[in-house]
């Protein structure tokens, strides 16, 4: 098998294991079909945005739960915003920890709060190795001369 | 020519306070062959369309849809329909509200106002062109 195929054969097990494992659902096939000729970086850099819009949230959040009085409409606004970007690029369970997560600051549960954050955190750093090697996976392809597969 | 084609591409102002889905409903209308003009909330939407000025820097006749979030911090997606339904150039213009919760109430408030749809978040490209091609024949229609 040559270097390309056995890429590409990696490639494709990485991403069908990011779906059954359930990392990504089918928004982020979605993001793949908006890229293009004309924006052949589309997805790197909406997940790009995201990963820096991310690391704003779960500083914020942090802040915000360290207070002596919690605002926790504050808190719930900034989990609203991490479920909406998760969602959007398709990182499930990113953005189900979010869906916990709003319960907790609904009924005002500091202990609740604090264990989501720390999930959010891990599942965000999780996602974003995977697909930065998902993304260093398809620069060797195209580097190496092939064409990255398209994902059902 | 290429202002002919121009002209026929329809121009939709998209609303949304998260970045990233601003981009991504940016992306999902230039695929369906529209030309967008993003506002990162709904004063920003207002400005543009002319609705805030008194001289009139009146973008709104330019505008074919607006389609925007229902949760935006400061006026939610639901008031700057209302502010458009109120406007004597504007009311005619679709307006989309686009939101991540499916609350019954919620939707049928924004019908009631005017809304021509509500679409759930996050959005799909077969959503979109959907969208896009509904949107050439409420044109049609007008004429």
């Amino acid at each position: 098998m040559d270097a390309i195929t056995q890429l590409q054969r990696q490639f494709v097990e990485y991403t069908t294991s990011l779906y059954r494992e359930g990392y990504l659902d089918d928004q982020f096939t979605q993001l793949q079909k908006l890229q293009d000729e004309s924006n052949p970086d589309f997805v790197v850099e909406v997940v790009t945005l995201f990963f820096e819009d991310s690391e704003k949230l779960l500083n914020n959040l942090a802040t915000a739960l360290q207070q002596e009085n919690i605002d926790y409409k504050q808190v719930d606004a900034h989990v609203h915003q991490f479920k909406g970007s998760s969602s959007s690029i398709g990182a499930q369970r990113v953005k189900n920890v979010c869906v916990v997560f709003r319960n907790y600051c609904d009924e005002k549960n500091l202990d609740g709060c604090v264990l989501c954050l720390q999930q959010a955190k891990n599942e965000y750093i999780l996602i974003r190795n995977k697909l930065e090697a998902l993304f260093n996976l398809e620069q060797q392809i195209l580097q190496a001369g092939g064409s990255v597969p398209m994902m059902a | 020519m290429a202002c002919n084609y121009e002209e026929d591409v329809p121009h939709v102002l998209a609303v949304d306070d998260n970045l990233i889905d601003r981009k991504l409903v940016e992306k999902l209308l230039k695929s369906s062959s529209c030309r967008v003009t993003t506002a990162e909330n709904g004063m920003r939407a207002l400005e543009y369309l002319g609705l805030k000025e008194t001289h009139q820097q009146n973008n709104g006749s330019k505008v074919n849809m607006i389609i925007t979030d229902y949760c935006m911090p400061g006026m939610t997606g639901y008031e700057l329909l209302q502010k458009i339904k109120e406007s004597s150039v504007l009311k005619e213009v679709p307006v989309i509200i686009m939101s991540s919760e499916n609350i019954p109430t919620r939707v049928n408030e924004c019908l009631e106002m005017g809304a021509h749809k509500f679409m759930l978040k996050p959005l799909k490209l077969s959503d979109v062109k959907k969208l896009r091609h509904q949107l050439t024949n409420v044109e049609v229609e007008k004429r």
